[in-house]
């Protein structure tokens, strides 16, 4: 590893003020993802400053039946919340699905949604690689892509996004609040993740020193009945294949309400509006839930190595629509 | 609203070359002189002659650098030792009584008596998971076990044994 500098942050005014001093500055939570790729030279901060002793790790519930999830509060943690659990299934089963429980205890919320792609030629760190070194190409185009995005890609790149809570918090509308030298923002999560197009090096709308304080979660009735459902090459401890987040109402037999966001696919976490707007109205039936579904990925842009996410996609989509409309949401 | 960030303290900033850090392990205080850059893990084995915690990958993936950093299991490979100061690291060495006999742990006996090893590499960091596992009710039966000891890869697939043990120290109610 490249020798770094370390400050420790008392006040989050501290820490934004330490990173924005610094043009190499980067802040320093779980570092789960951040030191790894530090270790490996994909990523070069010479200051971190650890963030770990702000106040940023409270699950709060709020009066409308909202939550509030600090920034530094881990994943462990905030699966393990009752709150979260009862309300909002789907982000707890999200949490409990991805990474092992060693590295739930350490990463952060905050950090998650900052943690970097797997594509295996961003962290080698010499591949060609528009999102480590802008304008260098592409590897994974005509690369080993079995893992990569279908939606939302670009000729830049197509990494997929990585995060299994993302995919629940899109679903959910949830909404990112920042603090940074501008003072503080509110970041509609779909607009914190950002499509690669030709910056795939720009992956959130965040400044240098702007930091995330805290995701809060409005309150959401049909939540209450959601679901996370995972498909990976292995059965514990590994990034999605595919993931579904479903969430849906059914009245006298017909969706009345649909929330629906898929994982493992895109270039970020994938809220699948067309697939929710075709559902609104229709029979709670697998053959809505296929059309749905065939929506969706119509939007696909395959290569070969990863044309099987389109038939893993749908069906992941119908069982986890016939899931949440059953009630039988494990 | 804009802060003033210009005026705002900065935090004393530590190298990149060495600088004393306080560490405590296993309940005794020690001073260190390390780079930043040192991980939690290198300073146990290299500067504090811990060589329990094993390093397997050394980026996050196979457990075997698995300690306890405030009562709570985590991946001393991904965890810089600066950012341990003020906390208590607890490692396999630190599990046994420090008596005069120095009892094993429950769950280090249950590994021996279950064979639960065969190059015994990952073991360390297979007890110190397991024993937090018991401690967080996540080993109610082996599926959940073989669950929430996922971040822990044994490349000789002692796992049967593995969670034979753990049921042994689940079922005698002794595992914390």
């Amino acid at each position: 590893m490249r020798p770094v500098s370390y400050a420790r942050a008392a006040s989050v005014d501290e820490a934004i003020a330490a990173v924005r001093a610094d043009d190499d500055g980067a802040f320093l939570a779980g570092g789960t993802t951040e030191i790894d790729l530090l270790r490996q030279n994909v990523i070069g901060p010479r200051l971190l400053v650890d963030i770990n002793d702000l106040p940023l790790n409270r699950v709060e519930e709020l009066p409308d039946g909202g939550i509030r999830i600090g920034a530094l509060a881990r994943m462990s943690d905030v699966a393990a919340t009752p709150s979260v659990a009862r309300a909002f299934p789907v982000i707890s089963q999200a949490l409990l699905l991805g990474a092992s429980a060693q590295l739930r205890n350490m990463a952060s919320m905050g950090g998650n949604m900052c943690q970097r792609v797997r594509c295996g030629y961003f962290r080698d760190a010499t591949s060609p690689c528009n999102k480590r070194d802008p304008g260098s190409g592409c590897a994974a185009l005509g690369g080993f892509n079995r893992g990569h995005a279908i939606l939302g890609t670009s000729d830049w790149c197509i990494a997929t996004h990585p995060s299994d809570v993302a995919v629940a918090l899109v679903a959910l509308d949830a909404v990112v609040h920042t603090r940074g030298p501008g003072g503080e923002r509110a970041i509609g999560i779909d607009d914190f993740f950002l499509l690669p197009g030709d910056t795939p090096e720009v992956e959130h709308p965040l400044d240098h020193g702007e930091l995330i304080v805290a995701i809060e979660v409005p309150a959401t009735a049909i939540a209450r009945r959601s679901a996370y459902l995972k498909f990976r090459d292995r059965e514990s401890y590994e990034f999605a294949l595919v993931s579904v987040a479903a969430a849906a109402r059914v009245a006298d037999g017909a969706i009345a309400d649909v929330r629906l966001a898929l994982g493992g696919v895109g270039t970020k976490p994938w809220r699948a509006r067309r697939a929710e707007q075709s559902l609104l109205g229709r029979p709670a039936q697998e053959a809505s839930f296929a059309e749905a579904a065939g929506q969706e990925l119509a939007l696909a842009t395959t290569r070969p190595l990863n044309a099987f996410k389109v038939e893993l996609a749908r069906r992941a989509i119908v069982r986890a629509l016939a899931t949440v409309t059953n009630g039988e949401v494990s | 609203m804009a802060m003033g960030v210009e005026t705002v303290a900065r935090p004393a900033k530590r190298g990149p070359g060495t600088a004393p850090v306080t560490m405590s392990v296993n309940g005794h205080a020690h001073e260190l002189e390390i780079e930043p850059r040192v991980s939690l893990l290198d300073a146990l084995r290299e500067h504090l002659g811990l060589t329990g915690s094993k390093k397997g990958c050394d980026q996050g993936t196979c457990g075997a650098c698995t300690v306890w950093v405030d009562g709570r299991r985590v991946l001393a490979c991904l965890t810089l030792a600066v950012t341990c100061e003020g906390r208590e690291v607890t490692t396999i060495e630190g599990l046994a009584g420090d008596g005069e006999d120095q009892d094993l742990h429950p769950m280090q006996e249950a590994f021996v008596a279950h064979d639960a090893f065969q190059c015994g590499y990952c073991t360390p960091g297979q007890i110190m998971s397991a024993v937090k596992l018991l401690e967080e009710g996540h080993a109610g039966d082996d599926a959940q076990i073989a669950e929430w000891m996922s971040g822990n890869i044994c490349r000789c697939a002692a796992y049967p044994h593995i969670r034979a043990a753990i049921r042994d120290v689940r079922d005698a109610g002794s595992g914390t």
